[in-house]
């Protein structure tokens, strides 16, 4: 028998708005007001609100024996305060109760990581405080944008004083191993590493409401059926908050299944856990991970984001902007240059998922990867006018890669 | 099968789409007897055109003089009839010609029933509106199903403006008495379905293709500094080169180093020269002249973008074209091919500010470009002529069971 971890992660990024080259030098109006305001309100409505009033009724009812991790980032509480505050009290309401817990990672949800580790820890750094703000709480467990993994990160991690880390547990790293233990990151000192039960998670978050699927419909009983049997420490079920109501939507059963899983489990004498408490249990063994892993798409690799010239030229000349831009004192200029390093802008310039029209189209405010990588670079060419403090009246002289420009590879 | 001039005959996307998809029908085993106008001078290109049909098996041509030709207006055809009558050789002075070229799509109509009688077949297809009256006339002649395949309505060449009643009543009566329509697009259905009360249920959607074998891989392209955005097309309404000026000017004030070549002829051209000079766009803009065969190949390939800005297009090749050759293409939505096409640039044709927008992205984008062209390069491959064919086919099948046969 194995324990439950629950870990949700709630995103937005700022979306940019349609910005032509001629606006360029002329407007400082990166981002989609409307549309970001638009999405936030319609999220709320059907995911944050009704999902939190769950969880919190389970917090209640189980008397402090239902326990779940959010992850939320930094430029989705800037839209709940902006956009839905009711959203920011709900999740405060739920910090009061002790039995949530806050994991930490980058405040803009970026790759920043990848590209400058200056800029990783100013970003993990506005986080915490933004937890403590917040919700008065002190993170002990990372987790990284979109699971982005390998051991050199587990060991910066750990220098910047955390206790644990979160990551896939994708096939290929742990061959026959089971992802319900608790393992040992290769090259850190005494990190603890959760992995991801993506089987289990899936079922939740992609395959509820599949009618073709032979777990259909699935019910909390017969879910919590599958799990008694499992051995092991935890099982970690990692899955973007949106789930509840905004990708299974509300008709499907998702919030009746979620207010009666713990029960079930309970029942079966199998107990909730946040990631910190799992801290206590001894290392199974050691992961090693060399290559960069995500939780992203059957590849689990970083292709969603880097995979294309357009997104690998984005990202870099971004982050090539970055010692201009801190130097330059410019608050406003910062912010909106850490706006861009959200990973959903190089998200939406992938290529490879575009041909079959899936799911990722939903979530995707372009009509393709074209439109979004000229909608940034257009918007960068202007934060680099303004960078540069260049004459506004004059022509514009753009920023032109050239031919010399290498690609990274990650 | 009445339909028109194989390439490199064809004065654009018509006689390739009837060439593509006869050579489509015959990979599946259709025999065709394929019908069209000859044209009096043209006598001395006898064998080439020989040569190029006999590429085709399952295909023999029956031949009308006629100096009708795709894309017509009766202003050029009655031309094209003074030249005749005053430079042709004795064997075109024989033939009497309709003076008009209304009276000339009756008379073809007229030859076209009689090689009906003649001929064994199953069913008739008519391509665009020239040909509608044979196709009716070969219809009431044999009772056999009749298909018309609309490649453009007057609607699209005339953008609305002045469109000629003869052609439209043409174009009607070919769908009220056709058992099946072949439509290019969603574009164009919906297109005869508004203008012409066509009864949707009646139309197949057969998006065109391109051709893979018949293009020259090789051409070079010509090196040098500049960048180079093309037009290509025939210069006139429907085409929208006006708004590819406008664009252009913009692109200009923007980018250095850049030429818009315009490759085509066509009745706005006198006053697209005018256009950009008035612009100062007289030393960036190109006026290469209507390119046949691998000239056409070779622009692309020497183009950085191609733009394919119409007003109205009911399918458009050419950006497959350019695909082919692994060149980014910019397109109108207002086109049947923005239906079926991802990997391209498309904007609103009437959006200069957008268009410039995201020429001048590709210009000083090379990643974009790189992703343009890999991208397009591989999605152009499913473009086959074999699909639109087997529509074709599906059509005639329909058609056929529509008059109660087999």
């Amino acid at each position: 028998m194995t324990d439950i971890c629950f870990y949700f992660q709630v995103h937005q990024p700022f979306r940019l708005r349609r910005y032509s080259v001629f606006d360029i030098g002329k407007s400082t109006e990166y981002f989609d007001e409307k549309k970001n305001e638009e999405v936030m309100k319609k999220v709320a409505g059907k995911c944050y609100l009704p999902a939190n009033k769950v969880i919190l009724e389970l917090i209640r009812k189980h008397d402090g024996n239902f326990k779940a991790a959010y992850s939320i980032t930094g430029t989705a509480i800037e839209q709940f305060e902006k956009y839905a505050p009711e959203v920011l009290d709900s999740f405060k309401e739920l910090a009061s109760t002790k039995c949530v817990e806050f994991l930490s990672e980058t405040y803009y949800h970026s790759l920043s990581y990848l590209y400058s580790k200056d800029e990783f820890k100013d970003q993990v750094e506005m986080h915490r405080k933004a937890m403590k703000k917040h919700f008065g709480f002190n993170p002990k467990v990372f987790r990284n944008t979109e699971l982005i993994y390998n051991n050199e990160l587990a060991n910066f991690v750990e220098k910047l004083g955390y206790k644990a880390i979160l990551a896939e547990g994708a096939d290929h790293i742990l061959g026959w191993k089971s992802p319900n233990f608790v393992y040992k990151p290769k090259t850190t000192r005494k990190m603890r590493l959760l992995l991801k039960n993506y089987k289990l998670s899936d079922d939740i978050a992609f395959r509820f409401s599949n009618k073709g699927w032979e777990g259909y419909p699935l019910t909390a009983k017969k879910y919590a059926d599958w799990i008694e049997p499992a051995m092991g420490d935890t099982i970690n079920l990692f899955m973007d908050y949106e789930t509840f109501g905004e990708h299974q939507w509300e008709d499907t059963g998702i919030f009746n299944f979620l207010s009666h899983l713990p029960g079930e489990l309970l029942k079966r004498n199998i107990s909730f856990h946040t990631p910190s408490e799992l801290i206590a249990h001894e290392p199974k063994d050691e992961i090693d991970v060399h290559h960069m892993m995500s939780w992203a798409d059957v590849e689990r690799d970083l292709s969603a984001w880097l995979s294309n010239k357009m997104q690998q030229s984005a990202i870099q000349e971004l982050f090539s902007l970055r010692t201009e831009v801190i130097k330059s004192r410019d608050k406003e200029l910062i912010e909106r240059w850490r706006k861009m390093t959200t990973s959903d802008h190089f998200y939406y310039m992938c290529v490879k998922w575009f041909n079959d029209g899936d799911v990722h189209k939903y979530f995707n405010p372009y009509d393709n990867p074209y439109d979004a990588f000229i909608t940034f670079m257009n918007i960068m060419n202007d934060l680099i006018v303004r960078l540069k403090g260049e004459d506004l009246n004059r022509q514009t002289a753009l920023r032109i890669p050239t031919h010399n420009t290498k690609w990274v590879r990650v | 099968m009445f339909g028109w001039e194989f390439p490199p005959f064809n004065k654009g996307g018509l006689g390739v789409a009837c060439y593509g998809i006869t050579k489509g029908l015959s990979n599946k085993g259709v025999k065709t007897t394929f019908v069209i106008p000859k044209a009096p001078e043209d006598a001395h290109a006898d064998h080439v055109k020989l040569v190029v049909a006999s590429n085709i098996k399952n295909v023999s041509i029956k031949e009308i003089h006629s100096p009708m030709a795709a894309y017509m207006t009766n202003v050029e055809y009655q031309e094209r009839i003074r030249h005749l009558l005053l430079h042709g050789n004795e064997k075109s002075k024989d033939e009497i010609y309709g003076q008009d070229l209304f009276q000339e799509v009756e008379r073809y109509a007229l030859r076209a029933r009689k090689i009906a009688e003649n001929e064994d077949f199953d069913v008739i297809h008519a391509h665009d509106w020239m040909t509608y009256k044979a196709g009716i006339a070969a219809k009431n002649a044999t009772g056999k199903p009749l298909v018309v395949h609309i490649h453009a309505t007057e609607f699209d060449r005339t953008g609305g403006n002045g469109v000629n009643q003869y052609v439209y009543d043409i174009e009607k009566s070919g769908f009220d008495n056709a058992d099946v329509i072949c439509a290019v697009s969603n574009f164009t259905k919906n297109k005869i379905v508004e203008h012409y009360g066509v009864d949707p249920n009646k139309v197949h959607v057969v998006h065109n293709a391109v051709e893979f074998t018949n293009f020259n891989e090789n051409a070079q392209k010509i090196s040098g500094n500049e960048k180079i955005v093309l037009f290509l097309g025939r210069i006139t309404l429907q085409k929208g080169p006006d708004y590819f000026v406008e664009a252009a000017r913009k692109v200009a004030d923007k980018v250095k180093n850049v030429k818009f070549v315009i490759a085509g002829s066509g009745d706005m051209m006198p006053k697209m020269i005018e256009m950009a000079a008035e612009k100062g766009l007289a030393n960036k803009m190109l006026f290469a002249g209507f390119l046949r065969g691998e000239d056409i190949d070779r622009a692309y390939k020497m183009a950085d973008l191609y733009v394919m800005p119409s007003v109205s297009e009911p399918f458009g090749i050419t950006p497959l074209e350019a695909m082919r050759n692994g060149t980014p293409v910019l397109i109108s939505k207002q086109s049947g091919v923005s239906e079926v096409v991802n990997h391209c640039l498309k904007v609103d044709f009437w959006d200069i500010d957008e268009m410039a927008n995201k020429m001048i992205a590709v210009l000083n984008h090379s990643p974009l470009k790189e992703c343009l062209a890999e991208h397009g390069g591989q999605e152009v491959l499913k473009f086959s002529w074999d699909v639109p064919a087997q529509k074709c086919i599906d059509a005639y099948k329909s058609a056929i069971e529509k008059r109660g046969g087999k």
